[in-house]
C-alpha cells in the first residue's frame, strides 16, 4: 500500500515540479517546499515557528515534557552505569517518567488541537473516512473534559507505581 | 386500532423509549438465558467442581477464604509436588479466586449466608450473561443497526464454542477471562474512537484484570498493537491512536507487572515486544506529525512511511539480536507451538500430552458455532465494506484467531467472541435489509425516475430494495428457520456434550434410566478417611489437583506442569519393571499409588490409554532407561493382551491395571471393554505393591506401597514365601522328580 502511493506520488511530482530539484523524495520531502534549505534551517524554522505561534499554556506543558524525558534519561543512565540493581524500583520510576510523558502528550494534544492537527489528518487518499472522522474528532472534548481525564489518568499511574515500588 | 397503539408506542420520543426499555427488557432476557442453558450440570448432577484445574482453582479459593489475602499472596504449598512444594501464591493467575472471594465477601456482608462451593460453582454462568452484555456493547460499535448488537450478545450468551468452558461448576481461569476479554476490546474500540485518556485507562485497567485472570492476555497485548500497526501503515494515524495506544501499554503494562507471576515479563519476553515496539514507533509518528504541523507538504506522507519502515526494520532485527543474544527470553514453547505444529511433538510432549493443545477436527467448528460460522466470512466482508477503525480490528481479529483456532483447540474460545460479531454484522444487514416491510414511497420514486437523465448513470442514486412480499417471507422463514435450529443445536451440545462433571459420570441403563457412576469421589473419600494425613499419594498428574482437592492429600505431581523432570519421574515409576520403580517410589516418600483403570466399564480416559505420554515423557529425559517401542509389539501394534510386549508387561501401570482383574470373569475369559481384547489367563504378579483399595466399578485403584520386608529379603522372595507356604513342597517335589526321569 505505501509504496504504491510513494510511487503514484512521485510520478505526480517530476512532470508538474520540473524547477525544483527533486532528487530524493526521503531527505528532501521539506526542502522541495523552502527550495534551497538546508536540514539546519529547516529546524531553525520549525523551532522559530513553534516558539512564536505555541500559546503560553501549552508551552508549560511542553517544558513539563521536557523535564520528565530529562528524567526518565536520567535514571536510564544511571541504570546503564550503575546497575539495575533494585529492579523494581527503577522500573517503576523509569515507568513513572514515560507514562506521565505520554499523559502529557496526550493531553497536549487535546488541548492544543484547535483544527491545526485535525486538518493534516485527512490524507486526501481516505477521502471517503476524511470528513466522518473529522467530524467525530471536532465533535471531542472540551479542555476540562481532556484535563479530568489526565488527571484519572495520572492517579492510575501513580497508584501502579507506589504498588510497584517495592 | 392495535396498529394506531402500536405506532404510538413505536414512533418519535416515546418510540425511543419504548425501544430502549425493550433492549434492557431483551438483554436481561438474554443473559438469563445464558446463565439458564450452562445450569444442566447441576440441575442433572449436583452442585460440583468439575474437571481437574477447577479443583485447584477452588482449594486456592477455599485457602484465599480461609486465611485472607495476604497469605494467600505468600502461600507456598508443601501438599503438592512433594518433596519440592509449590510457590502457589507466586505462580497462579490470582483473578478468578479474587473475584470470587470478593463475591463471596460481599454477599456475607449483605447478610446472604452462601457456601464458598457455590459461589465457585455458578461463578461461571454469572459472568457469561456479563459477557453477553460486553458483546452488545461491543458489536454496537461496530454497527449501526440496533438488532446487530441484539443478535450478537444473543449468539454469545448460547453458543457452545462459549459454553463449553462456561458451563456451572467449570470453575476455571477462562470463566471470567473471555468477560475481559470482550469488554477489553469494547474499551479499546471505545478509546479508538473517542480518543480519550479516559477509556484508554479503563481499557488499561480491564486489561490489568485480564493479565491477572488468564494467560491468554497476551492474545490482547498483540492484538491491540497489530491494531495500531495496521492503522498506522493504512495511513490513518491520528491523535485519537496516539492517545489511546499510548495510555493504554503505559498503564496497562504497569498494571500487568503487578502480578507476582506476570512479574518483569512484559520488559523480558518476547511475546510482549511487539506492544513496546509499537509503543515506541507512535512516539516517533506522533513527534513526525507534530513536526509536520509546520512544515506543510505532500512529500511528508513519503517521509513518514519510509520512516516507519526503516524503524520497524530495526525494531526488528534489534528485537532478533536481542532474543539471539538472550537478553529478552526467548519465545515459550506453547508459542512455538502455535506457529509450528508438529513443535510440540518433537519437543514438549507435556504440551502435546494434553488433549486441548491438539490441532483443532474440522466438524468441530460446525459442532461448535454452528451456522455461525458460514455468517462469520460474510461479516467479515461486511467490515471490509465500511472499514472504519473499529471494522479494522475486527478483521485482524478474525483471521488471527481463526488461524489460532485451528492450531489448538482450546483457542476456539477466543475465536467464538468475533465470531459472533461477524454473524450478527451479517445476519443484521439481512433482517435489515428484507424485513422492512414498507415500499418506497411513490415520491422517492418518482423523484429517482425525474432525476437529471443525462447525468451519469453511476451518479444517479436509484431506489432499490427488495419490495417483493414473497422474497421477504421466503428470507425471512429460512432465517428463523435457522435461528430456531441454532438454538436446538445449542441445546443438545450443552445438554450432551458440556455438562458433564466428568468427576461424576453417568450412563444409561437399558431401561433408559439414568446410572450415575460416582467412583472417583468414592476413592478420594476412602483417601480421606482411611489415611494419615500427610500420606503421599502418587498418580499421573492428570489427577493431581483433584487428590489435593477433595482427598486433601499430598501429591507428587498435579496439573501444573511446571517441573517436567518430576513427571517424567512418575512417568518412568510408572513404566517401568517393579525391581526399577520401587526405589524411586521409596526415594519419593510415596505411600500410595492411584491408577485410572476404565477396562470393566468401558472408560475411555483411563491411565493405560494416557500410557504412552507418560513413556514418551519418561523417554525425553531418560532415553537409555525408557524406550517407547519397547511398548509396541513387533508389528507396531499397542497391545495388553497375550501378545503385549515384556516391557509392557512387566511395567507397573500394566500390572496395576491388571491385578485380580481375571477373578472377576471365568478363567480365561477376562475382557478389557476399553480396548476390546482378551486379557491373558494369569494375572500379573504385583510384589512390592498391595491392593489398598478399588472402587465399585474399578475406576480408580489404589495401592499401598510396601514397606521394605522384615528380614531383609527382596519383595519378590517375600511374595513367593507368602505364597509358597502351600505349593513349596509341591514345586520342590516337582523338580526332583524331573531329575530322577532323566
Amino acid at each position: 500500500m505505501p509504496t504504491k502511493r510513494h510511487a503514484a506520488s512521485t510520478t505526480s511530482a517530476t512532470p508538474s515540479t520540473p524547477t525544483t530539484p527533486t532528487p530524493k523524495p526521503l531527505s528532501s520531502g521539506p526542502a522541495t517546499l523552502k527550495t534551497n534549505a538546508s536540514a539546519a534551517e529547516i529546524a531553525q524554522h520549525v523551532w522559530q515557528q513553534y516558539a512564536t505561534t505555541t500559546p503560553q499554556r501549552t508551552l508549560l506543558l511542553d517544558a513539563f515534557m521536557a523535564f520528565l524525558v530529562l528524567v526518565g534519561g536520567l535514571q536510564f543512565l544511571y541504570c546503564v552505569l550503575a546497575g539495575n540493581y533494585p529492579f523494581n524500583a527503577f522500573l517503576s520510576g523509569f515507568s513513572a517518567a514515560v507514562g506521565q510523558f505520554v499523559l502529557t502528550a496526550s493531553l497536549r494534544m487535546q488541548t492544543s488541537d484547535s483544527g491545526a492537527t485535525s486538518k493534516p489528518s485527512s490524507k486526501g487518499k481516505n477521502a471517503r473516512f476524511a470528513d466522518e472522522q473529522g467530524e467525530e474528532q471536532r465533535t471531542g472534548y472540551s479542555h476540562e473534559r481532556a484535563f479530568a481525564d489526565y488527571i484519572f489518568g495520572s492517579l492510575i499511574l501513580h497508584f501502579f507505581c507506589i504498588n510497584f515500588i517495592n | 386500532m392495535a396498529q394506531s397503539s402500536l405506532d404510538v408506542l413505536l414512533k418519535g420520543s416515546s418510540g425511543r423509549n419504548t425501544r430502549g426499555l425493550l433492549r434492557v427488557i431483551i438483554l436481561c432476557t438474554i443473559a438469563a438465558a445464558a446463565v439458564a442453558s450452562r445450569l444442566f450440570s447441576v440441575i442433572r448432577f449436583e452442585s460440583i467442581i468439575h474437571e481437574f484445574d477447577p479443583w485447584f482453582n477452588f482449594r486456592a479459593t477455599k485457602y484465599l477464604i480461609e486465611n485472607g489475602f495476604y497469605s494467600f499472596w505468600d502461600w507456598f504449598d508443601d501438599r503438592t509436588w512433594h518433596p519440592l512444594g509449590r510457590v502457589t501464591g507466586g505462580t497462579l493467575y490470582p483473578g478468578l479466586m479474587v473475584t470470587s472471594g470478593v463475591i463471596y465477601h460481599i454477599l456475607r456482608f449483605l447478610t446472604i449466608p452462601v457456601d464458598i462451593r457455590n459461589v465457585c460453582v455458578l461463578l461461571a454462568p454469572g459472568f457469561s450473561g456479563l459477557t453477553a452484555l460486553a458483546m452488545y456493547f461491543l458489536t454496537c460499535e461496530m454497527s449501526t443497526s440496533p438488532s446487530a448488537g441484539l443478535l450478537a450478545a444473543a449468539f454469545m450468551g448460547i453458543t457452545p464454542g462459549y459454553i463449553s468452558r462456561s458451563v456451572a461448576g467449570s470453575y476455571d481461569n477462562e470463566a471470567i477471562a473471555i468477560f475481559l476479554l470482550v469488554f477489553t476490546f469494547f474499551l479499546w474500540i471505545k478509546a479508538v474512537k473517542n480518543g480519550s485518556i479516559m477509556w484508554g485507562a479503563l481499557t488499561a485497567l480491564f486489561y490489568g484484570y485480564m493479565v491477572s485472570a488468564w494467560g491468554g492476555y497476551v492474545f490482547i497485548t498483540n492484538l491491540i498493537p497489530l491494531h495500531v500497526f495496521v492503522l498506522i501503515c493504512m495511513g490513518r494515524y491520528s491523535t485519537r491512536v496516539y492517545i489511546s495506544y499510548t495510555t493504554w501499554y503505559a498503564l496497562g503494562t504497569l498494571g500487568s507487572m503487578q502480578i507476582p507471576f506476570v512479574g518483569f515479563l512484559p520488559i523480558r519476553n518476547s511475546d510482549h515486544m511487539s506492544a513496546l515496539g509499537i509503543f515506541g514507533l507512535l512516539q516517533l509518528v506522533a513527534f513526525a506529525e507534530f513536526v509536520r504541523a509546520y512544515l506543510p507538504g505532500k512529500q511528508f506522507q513519503k517521509l513518514l512511511t519510509a520512516m516507519v519502515l526503516l524503524t520497524v526494520g530495526i525494531a526488528f532485527s534489534g528485537l532478533i539480536l536481542l532474543s539471539v543474544t538472550g537478553v529478552i527470553a526467548p519465545w515459550s514453547g506453547r508459542f512455538y507451538s502455535l506457529w509450528d505444529t508438529g513443535y510440540a511433538k518433537v519437543h514438549i510432549p507435556i504440551i502435546a500430552s494434553v488433549s486441548e493443545h491438539q490441532p483443532t477436527a474440522w466438524p468441530a467448528f460446525f459442532f461448535d458455532l454452528n451456522f455461525l460460522i458460514w455468517l462469520f466470512p460474510a461479516g467479515v466482508f461486511m467490515c471490509f465494506q465500511k472499514l472504519k477503525d473499529e471494522h479494522v480490528f475486527v478483521v485482524i481479529y478474525s483471521v488471527l484467531a481463526s488461524y489460532f483456532a485451528g492450531v489448538m483447540v482450546r483457542l476456539m474460545l477466543t475465536l467464538t467472541p468475533i465470531v459472533c460479531v461477524a454473524a450478527a454484522l451479517a445476519l443484521s444487514a439481512i433482517l435489515d435489509n428484507f424485513l422492512v416491510a414498507s415500499s418506497p414511497t411513490p415520491e422517492s420514486k418518482a423523484k429517482a425516475a425525474t432525476e437529471d437523465p443525462k447525468s451519469l448513470r453511476s451518479t444517479r442514486n436509484p431506489v432499490v430494495g427488495i419490495y417483493s412480499y414473497f422474497s421477504k417471507s421466503v428470507v425471512a422463514c429460512s432465517v428463523t428457520l435457522y435461528l430456531l435450529l441454532f438454538v436446538a443445536h445449542c441445546t443438545w451440545v450443552t445438554s450432551n456434550a458440556y455438562s458433564s462433571p466428568s468427576v461424576v459420570l453417568a450412563s444409561k441403563l437399558p431401561d433408559g434410566s439414568q446410572f450415575i457412576i460416582d467412583d472417583y469421589r468414592e476413592a478420594y473419600y476412602w483417601l480421606r478417611q482411611n489415611t494419615p494425613d500427610n500420606a503421599k499419594i502418587m498418580s499421573w498428574w492428570d489427577y493431581g489437583y483433584q487428590i489435593g482437592g477433595m482427598a486433601d492429600r499430598p501429591t507428587l505431581v498435579d496439573n501444573n506442569t511446571w517441573n517436567n523432570t518430576h513427571i517424567a519421574t512418575v512417568g518412568k515409576a510408572m513404566s517401568s519393571r517393579e525391581e526399577v520403580s520401587y526405589p524411586i517410589l521409596r526415594q519419593h516418600d510415596v505411600d500410595y499409588v492411584l491408577v485410572v483403570f476404565g477396562g470393566l466399564l468401558g472408560y475411555s480416559g483411563d491411565d493405560l490409554n494416557k500410557f504412552l505420554w507418560m513413556v514418551r515423557i519418561a523417554e525425553g529425559i531418560w532415553p537409555d532407561e525408557v524406550k517407547e517401542r519397547d511398548f509396541f509389539t513387533a508389528r507396531g501394534e499397542y497391545r495388553v493382551d497375550e501378545e503385549a510386549t515384556p516391557a509392557m508387561k512387566n511395567s507397573l501401570m500394566y500390572k496395576m491395571s491388571y491385578h485380580n482383574y481375571q477373578n472377576l470373569f471365568p478363567p480365561g475369559q477376562a475382557m478389557d471393554r476399553v480396548r476390546g481384547t482378551k486379557l491373558p489367563k494369569e494375572s500379573p504378579q504385583l510384589n512390592t505393591l498391595e491392593e489398598a483399595f478399588t472402587s465399585e466399578n474399578w475406576i480408580v485403584r489404589l495401592y499401598k506401597v510396601k514397606d521394605l520386608d522384615n528380614l531383609g529379603r527382596d519383595h519378590s522372595n517375600a511374595v513367593a514365601f507368602d505364597k509358597g507356604l502351600k505349593r513349596k513342597r509341591a514345586s520342590k517335589k516337582k523338580g526332583p522328580r524331573v531329575l530322577r526321569t532323566e
